[in-house]
């Protein structure tokens, strides 16, 4: 998995609530059997338009628009992420190139999914977000840097918002890390847990023979 | 020392450690796997040269993309076949049990892992798949996660998590005749909003939910994520006891005793604190129809379409205004009004033989309307639909013109060939209304079995509370 460190990029304003994993990555794109590839398809049928069997880019949306077409961070509503667990959301994103998203709040899985993916989800203050989605409609390209080992968003005029995020997945993201690896490291704990689960509740092992 | 609530109890049992900063090692007891979220996890662990640390915690079945026609003459669609053949690989492989696409256990994972008593109260149950909070409804914590999590539960056993917060919905009196588990769960959803439980696991209590069979239970557990929390539960009680007795995967004799005495635990101490509190009279809940794009944009059958100027706040406003062009629906129009093209009855939410016993109630001597496209009544697994047969539920529909198909979740969310032409409006009994969800342009409505039954008959929505 690829570290993070800090980005900047201008920032994408997506702006509707509750953006859900449907949308993110519809699920004719779900028969897939690998990670790679699904980029072409985020955001599908609001970036796309079928026209007389073809498939044209729909100019009404903001990733078709110049200067947002090569944004690495998304600009959101409440509940980013509602709706599935498909890892292909994050999966599509990360793909795409976004690296980070700014909202209000997210939906659990999703955010455990964006960390399993390198993607840093920002939550700010609903006020702050309004704030922002009115500078990205005054000033056209208006860009942010968020320094995660800072924990802070910068505005291109100079503006700093600080955000919270969990330490454990501040390490992750900064060193790029895998879970099983880091698991794994506690063997011996998992085994006895087991050990003493199995002499407890023996029916939750033993389910051939019951 | 205040008492544990259930999600205490069931999070206590399953730490194997904790971090001083909170984050939790738990113990998982039982993984369901399906083939759309599971093929990139074994590639994981077969690029890594990792095993699967426990073969008998894990379970597996197709059902997302499997054919509702007849199966004989196999998948259709390559993409389709190649990833329910990758999972018949991965589980020879790895030495995982699967319920093939020919298996008569197969089906929609959540209904069968309850129907199998491979669901017990008291385990951790996870999936790729965020429905997975059905089967809280055993007394279990269940939830969906991602497939990189998948890949750290089969090469672990475990998973990283930390403690969500609590809350409990309580729901005083009976649910009115008429009006079910579904139509519960919406207005719950309508209540506190799609995002009301995000953080949270919820506990569902109550005379109103006492009163409810497992099966509501599960219905009602289901669609906690559609409130916004990962997992839903019900505290164990003598239905959850008589529900599992004698399932082929619960246990046994001796051991029955033993994990019955256990499994009476499985409630929150009347002294417990949640960290939040929702009331809901059941004798009020009417039955629900959705009317929007998202689950919380929901109504009682006899409401209407809302007016977005009448919306809380301006983001909301906008949703409404957005959700209202996409469905094709003007403010002020009554509920029962609406006209349906296609009518489906399935999905995890709603597929178990008492939704279909429910349908089949409001069906029986009747026929669709003509202006009603298709009608599809898809079982949520092999079992369920032998039960079904058995009881001459298939032949009450077939009566109707309505199709009766092949296990699977089909039309929910249109993976495999059963979906909406755009434009087409359906009443459907399944859990999301995204946009697109049933077919590219297809509009949604979510409703109870029995109400969709209905509309398929009367070709509008009407409140089943006045059939006759
Ligand atoms: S029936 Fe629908 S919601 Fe349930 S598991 Fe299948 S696709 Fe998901």
């Amino acid at each position: 998995m690829e570290a993070f460190t800090a980005i900047e990029s201008v920032l994408v304003p997506l702006d509707r609530a509750n953006v859900d994993t449907d949308a993110i990555i519809p699920k004719q794109f779900l028969k897939t059997i690998s990670r790679q590839g699904l980029g072409q398809y985020l955001f599908y049928d609001w970036r796309y338009l079928e026209q007389g069997g073809q498939l044209l880019p729909n100019p009404d949306f903001v990733l078709n628009q110049e200067p947002y077409r090569n944004g690495r961070i998304l600009l959101g509503r409440e509940n980013f992420g509602c709706g599935s667990s498909r890892e292909h959301a994050p999966w599509a994103l990360a793909d795409y190139g976004i690296r980070a998203i700014v909202a209000p709040s997210f939906a659990d899985i999703f955010a455990n999914n964006c960390v399993q993916n390198g993607i840093l989800l920002v939550s700010l203050a609903e006020a702050e977000i309004g704030g922002l989605f009115e500078k990205t409609a005054a000033v056209k390209g208006f860009s942010v840097r968020i320094d995660l080992a800072e924990q802070v968003l910068r505005t291109a005029d100079g503006q700093l918002y600080r955000f919270g995020v969990d330490p454990s997945v501040k390490f992750k993201l900064l060193h790029g890390l895998d879970d099983i690896q880091v698991t794994l490291q506690h063997q011996e704990d998992i085994k006895a847990y087991e050990a003493g689960r199995r002499f407890l509740m023996p029916w939750l092992f033993h389910w051939h023979e019951t | 020392m205040a008492g544990q609530t259930l999600y205490d109890k069931l999070w206590a049992q399953h730490k194997v450690l904790e971090e001083p900063d909170g984050r939790t090692l738990l113990y998982i007891d039982r993984h369901l796997l399906h083939e759309v979220t599971s093929p990139q996890a074994f590639s994981g662990l077969r690029n890594a040269g990792r095993k699967v640390w426990r073969t008998d915690a894990n379970i597996a079945t197709a059902d997302h993309n499997v054919p509702t026609t007849d199966r004989r003459a196999g998948i259709a669609d390559p993409t389709s076949r190649l990833q329910v053949e990758t999972l018949d690989q991965n589980c020879a492989d790895f030495g995982i049990e699967e319920f093939g696409m020919m298996d008569k256990r197969q089906g929609i994972v959540h209904v069968i892992a309850p129907e199998q008593g491979l669901t017990l109260p008291g385990m951790t149950v996870v999936c790729g798949d965020s429905h997975t909070a059905t089967h809280g409804a055993l007394g279990a914590l269940a939830f969906g996660i991602g497939t990189t999590e998948v890949e750290h539960v089969l090469a672990t056993q475990c998973l990283w998590a930390r403690k969500s917060k609590s809350m409990r919905i309580w729901v005083d009196g009976e649910l009115p005749p008429g009006v079910g588990a579904k139509d519960l769960v919406l207005a719950i959803i309508g209540r506190i909003g799609t995002a009301g439980g995000t953080g949270y696991a919820i506990e569902f209590a109550g005379p109103a939910v006492r009163n409810l069979s497992v099966e509501g239970r599960m219905t009602l557990c289901n669609m906690a994520i559609e409130a916004g929390a990962r997992s839903g539960m019900v505290a164990v009680d003598d239905r959850t006891v008589e529900y599992l007795r004698d399932r082929p995967f619960a246990p046994s004799s001796a051991l029955w005793e033993r994990a019955v005495s256990v499994w009476k635990e499985l409630h929150s101490d009347d002294d417990a604190v949640f960290d939040r509190e929702v009331h809901l009279s059941g004798d009020e809940i009417a039955p629900q129809v959705t009317w929007g794009t998202s689950p919380e944009m929901v109504t009682a059958i006899e409401g209407s379409v809302p007016d977005p100027g009448n919306a809380p706040d301006a983001v909301r406003r906008q949703a409404w205004e957005n959700a209202l062009v996409y469905m094709d629906l003007a403010p002020g129009v009554p509920i029962t009004e609406i006209a349906v093209d296609r009518v489906f009855i399935g999905s995890c939410t709603n597929a178990r033989i008492e939704d279909l016993r429910e349908a089949a109630r409001i069906v029986r001597g009747r026929r669709k309307a003509d202006s009603v496209r298709s009608v599809l009544v898809v079982p949520g697994s092999g079992l369920v639909k032998a039960q079904a047969e058995e009881e001459g539920l298939d032949e009450i529909f077939r009566l109707a013109g309505f199709e009766w198909r092949e296990p699977g979740c089909s039309m929910c969310l249109a993976m495999n060939a059963d979906r909406l032409e755009s434009g087409e409006r359906c009443a459907a009994t399944s859990n999301r209304n995204f946009e697109g969800r049933q077919g590219a342009g297809g509009r949604t409505h979510l409703v109870s079995p029995a109400m969709a039954a209905a509309a398929a008959i009367a070709g509008h929505f009407v409140d089943v509370r006045t059939w006759k």
